[in-house]
C-alpha cells in the first residue's frame, strides 16, 4: 500500500520545486479572487445585472 | 507551471458540473422567490418586463432592467430565458471561482487525494463563504433594506478571510495556543457586527424571506459538497499530487 503510493508521486513531484509550487497556487488563487469579484462584487452595473439572481442566492451584498 | 493548469482544469470541470447542478436547482427553489419579491418593488419597471418578454425575443434595448437601482437605464437581460441564461452562466462562473480558491487550498497541504477528502475541504467552504458572512449579512431579497454597499462587501470579505484563516488555525495549528487564535479569528467579525440597514422594515412578507434563506443556505450546501467531491475524485487523476 504505502510503497504503491509512495513511489510515482515523490517521483513526479521532483519536477516541482517548491518555489514553482508556490507560484502555481498563488496565481491560481488570484485567478479565483478575480472571478468571484467580477461575478459577485464588481459594481459595473451590467456585471451587476447579469449575475443578479446569483448574487442574491449566494448572499454576494448586493444594491 | 503544470500544478496550475491541473488547478485549472480541476476548477474548470468541477465548476462547470457544479454551476450547471446548482443553477438547476436555483431556477426551481429560490429564482421563483426572487421574482415573487420583485412584485413588492416599484410597479411600472416590472410590468415593462413582462410585457417585453411576450414579445420579440431580441430587442434588447426594450428589456427593462429586472427591477430599480436607482439610475433605472442601465442594461439588464430580459426577463425570461435570456435572464435564466445569464443566471446559468453566472452559476458556472462562480462555482469556477471558488474551485479555484478550493483547490489551491488544497494544493498548499499537498493536494486532494479522493472525493471524501474534497468533501470535508466543500464543508470548510460552506463554513467560510456561506455560514459565516451569512451569520451577519443573511441572503436578502430585492426591494429589503440593506446598510451601504461598500461596507457590507467589505464586511463579507473579512469575514471570510477571517474564518479561513481561524479554520486553517484550528485544524493544522499544532497547539492550543494555535486553537485558541484560531477560534477568535471565527468570532471577531460577529464581535464586530454586520453592517446593518437603519431600519429593518420591509415590504417583503418575512416567510417568504425566510424561505429564501433556508433555500439558498440549503442549495449552497449542495454546492460546495458537490464542488468539493468532484474536485476530489478529479484531482488524482489529472496530475500528479506533492504527497
Amino acid at each position: 500500500m504505502n510503497r504503491l503510493n509512495a513511489q510515482p508521486h515523490s517521483a513526479q513531484a521532483a519536477a516541482e520545486t517548491p518555489a514553482s509550487r508556490a507560484l502555481a497556487i498563488t496565481f491560481a488563487a488570484l485567478l479565483g479572487v478575480f472571478v468571484i469579484g467580477g461575478v459577485g462584487f464588481s459594481h459595473i452595473a451590467a456585471a451587476h445585472n447579469a449575475a443578479h439572481d446569483i448574487r442574491h442566492v449566494n448572499a454576494f451584498p448586493c444594491h | 507551471m503544470s500544478l496550475f493548469r491541473t488547478i485549472l482544469l480541476v476548477a474548470l470541470v468541477a465548476g462547470i458540473a457544479t454551476g450547471v447542478a446548482s443553477a438547476a436547482v436555483h431556477l426551481v427553489t429560490t429564482v421563483p422567490l426572487i421574482l415573487k419579491a420583485e412584485t413588492f418593488e416599484g410597479g411600472e419597471a416590472a410590468a415593462d418586463t413582462h410585457a417585453h418578454a411576450a414579445g420579440e425575443a431580441h430587442d434588447h434595448e426594450a428589456g427593462a432592467p429586472a427591477h430599480d437601482h436607482g439610475d433605472g437605464d442601465e442594461w439588464a437581460p430580459a426577463d425570461g430565458f435570456e435572464r435564466n441564461a445569464f443566471t446559468v452562466v453566472a452559476s458556472i462562473l462562480t462555482a469556477f471561482g471558488f474551485g479555484l480558491l478550493l483547490v489551491a487550498a488544497t494544493e498548499l497541504k499537498g493536494g486532494l487525494s479522493s472525493w471524501r477528502e474534497g468533501i470535508l475541504w466543500g464543508l470548510a467552504g460552506f463554513a467560510v463563504f456561506t455560514l459565516a458572512p451569512g451569520l451577519g449579512l443573511p441572503p436578502e431579497l430585492p426591494a429589503m433594506p440593506a446598510a451601504d454597499l461598500m461596507a457590507r462587501q467589505l464586511w463579507w470579505i473579512g469575514t471570510a478571510v477571517a474564518t479561513a484563516a481561524g479554520l486553517a488555525l484550528l485544524v493544522f495549528g499544532r497547539s492550543p495556543l494555535f486553537a485558541a487564535l484560531g477560534a477568535g479569528a471565527i468570532l471577531l467579525p460577529h464581535l464586530v457586527g454586520a453592517p446593518q440597514p437603519v431600519s429593518h422594515d420591509s415590504p417583503i412578507p418575512e416567510s417568504l424571506h425566510h424561505s429564501f434563506v433556508v433555500a439558498s443556505v440549503a442549495v449552497s450546501f449542495l454546492f460546495w459538497v458537490l464542488l468539493g467531491g468532484l474536485s476530489g475524485w478529479l484531482r488524482p487523476r489529472l496530475g500528479a499530487r506533492a504527497g
